[in-house]
């Protein structure tokens, strides 16, 4: 099946050093083919959703962009994944120095089980910053840019496991920061929190593209159209449509997908 | 019948269940206690046991039981916890796995006096080491170390797998993750099986007499010097140790007040175990404390 394209300009960017696509990407577990050979480019300063009904394979292909399916064993790709021209899912790629770049937040907070303050500095220490005193400012510049700042400013040596779950899945969103990736993969994010962290958590990524280029799997289409700027519809492992949310929302080329974000299938 | 009555029914036994466990074990330590606890002194603490007059202490014994808790200690914790990650962490599942962890619980299960014999042979023996503390602390490792081995696999496990995906996604390397991530969490259940393995230490006699001894040098307690045969500290003595002592003077004891040292004994043992239980726990809370920055062992 061929994908809808209504904004087919994007599938083929000038290539750039700043260039972030998949190119023909498809992922398996054993035999199994879960994600079809995808291709789809992530814009600089913007959000990209990935929508579709469970097990449709967006969230192993989210996965697969900061390689994290090479940790499951029997899950093999093919196809390219280029960043800044070189294309990471070539064997020989570092991955620890890859994964620097790309920042991953789940459905379900996962701070470490270490202070507030730790789980931020964790990370830039592990990858050479020394010094209490530049520590100390990424700390507090990663909590800023979570939004969280604020809150926790006064107990930064308390367990993170203390907060609440719309404040640990901020604390994520600040440990990704912590190491300065330049692009953000989230995996439902909200979907585990209440409406008002929802809300902050969406006003946060309205923020963060600003700095960074975001992909999003989310279940919920008025999140989708809320925060991102281009939406992928996928259904079982295939693209079946990619462009402007605004165009895929209001007028979508395909009746799959305008079946699915109507709520009448999926 | 009603769910209601079958729930009271069933809550009934449940706790008559509960109740009868705990009266037992505590009918049991407190006719411990009640026969030993008079007898034991700073004297009977300290001096050394008397072959046909009354009087005799358990000082050596004591101390042989402690220092052969830290020489297996030594050798189990490393071997075991190492051991431990490689089947939570690094191992492919497979046959391979399945078969190491087979090995491991029938390990765990021999009957001691087998281990005992067992070590005689080839520890003693065979590799020549004599019967000495470091033959006990190997005969001991037989049971000790699968226990870690599980406990270890167990608590890593257990671990919350986003843990690791967390660790992963910051570019930590797995080596990384592992101790720093995984191993702060797994650290109370890891505590609890040293704790286990350390009573069995403790208690074990069977596989000690034919390993460890059932004798002890003059021992000199201010020469401390770990390389001469009468300092407490050389592994390489016999060290009769507490348990194997109660088991001799039950059965070939010669001094009048055999049953008394017996008892008294048995209470410092129980004492010794129960206190070698709380300071685990405390130091392992702290450290727990310490790199979780929590308030409680979760």
């Amino acid at each position: 099946m061929e994908a809808t394209l209504t904004a087919p300009h994007i599938l083929q960017p000038a290539k750039t050093e700043r260039d972030f696509r998949t190119e023909n990407l498809s992922i398996y577990y054993g035999t199994y083919e879960a994600v079809k050979g995808i291709s789809l480019p992530f814009p600089e300063k913007s959000v990209t959703a990935l929508i579709g009904p469970s097990g449709c394979g967006k969230s192993t292909f989210l996965r697969s962009l900061n390689r994290m399916n090479d940790e499951i064993s029997g899950s093999t790709s093919k196809g390219s994944i280029w960043i800044d021209g070189v294309d990471i899912n070539a064997s020989g790629t570092d991955v620890i120095k890859l994964r620097q770049k790309i920042g991953m937040v789940w459905q379900k907070p996962n701070p470490f089980y270490k202070s507030i303050y730790e789980n931020i500095a964790f990370g830039p220490k592990y990858h050479g910053v020394k010094g209490k005193k530049a520590l100390d400012e990424i700390v507090e510049s990663s909590l800023r840019r979570a939004a969280l700042w604020d809150e926790v400013k006064d107990r930064l040596k308390e367990s993170a496991l203390a907060l609440s779950g719309g404040q640990q899945q901020r604390l994520c969103i600040a440990r990704a920061l912590s190491v300065n990736p330049q692009i953000l993969l989230l995996d439902e994010p909200a979907s585990a929190l209440d409406p008002v962290s929802t809300g902050k958590v969406e006003e946060l990524i309205k923020e963060l593209k600003e700095q960074l280029r975001i992909v999003i799997v989310t279940h919920n289409m008025q999140q989708a159209a809320r925060i991102s700027d281009f939406t992928a519809y996928f259904y079982l492992g295939q693209l079946i449509e990619y462009g402007m949310t605004e165009k895929v929302f209001t007028n979508p080329e395909n009746t799959m997908t305008q079946e699915y974000i109507m709520g009448r299938f999926g | 019948m009603k769910a209601k009555t079958a729930d009271k029914i069933a809550t009934f036994v449940i706790v008559t269940l509960a109740l009868l466990i705990v009266a037992v074990l505590a009918g049991l330590l407190g006719y411990i206690l009640f026969r030993g606890v008079s007898h034991i002194s700073w004297d009977f603490l300290t001096s050394a046991p008397r072959k046909i007059r009354a009087g005799g202490g358990i000082g050596p014994q004591l101390f042989n039981s402690l220092f052969l808790l830290v020489l297996t200690l030594l050798i189990t914790v490393p071997l075991g916890i190492g051991a431990g990650i490689y089947m939570a962490e690094y191992a492919r599942p497979g046959r391979i796995t399945g078969f190491i962890r087979l090995i491991v619980e029938v390990l765990s299960s021999f009957p001691s006096i087998v281990v005992g014999l067992f070590g005689l042979l080839l520890i003693v023996n065979i590799f020549g080491l004599g019967f000495s503390l470091v033959s006990g602390a190997l005969a001991l490792t037989v049971f000790n170390l699968p226990l870690m081995v599980r406990i270890t696999e167990q608590a890593f496990r257990s671990v919350p797998s986003q843990q690791k995906e967390a660790g992963f996604a910051l570019g930590l390397s797995k080596w990384k993750i592992v101790t720093t991530v995984l191993f702060p969490v797994a650290l109370p259940a890891i505590i609890t099986g040293t704790i286990l393995s350390a009573g069995r230490v403790f208690g074990e006699a069977a596989a000690l007499m034919f390993t460890a001894g059932m004798s002890s040098p003059r021992l000199d307690f201010g020469n401390w010097n770990p390389l001469s045969p009468s300092s407490p500290l050389n592994p390489f003595r016999p060290a009769e140790t507490l348990a194997v002592h109660i088991w001799k003077i039950n059965s070939e004891g010669l001094a009048p007040d055999a049953a008394e040292i017996a008892a008294g004994a048995s209470a410092v043992l129980v004492i010794t175990v129960l206190i070698f239980n709380l300071v685990a726990r405390y130091f392992g809370r702290l450290i727990y404390r310490k790199l979780t920055a929590s308030r409680r062992m979760n």
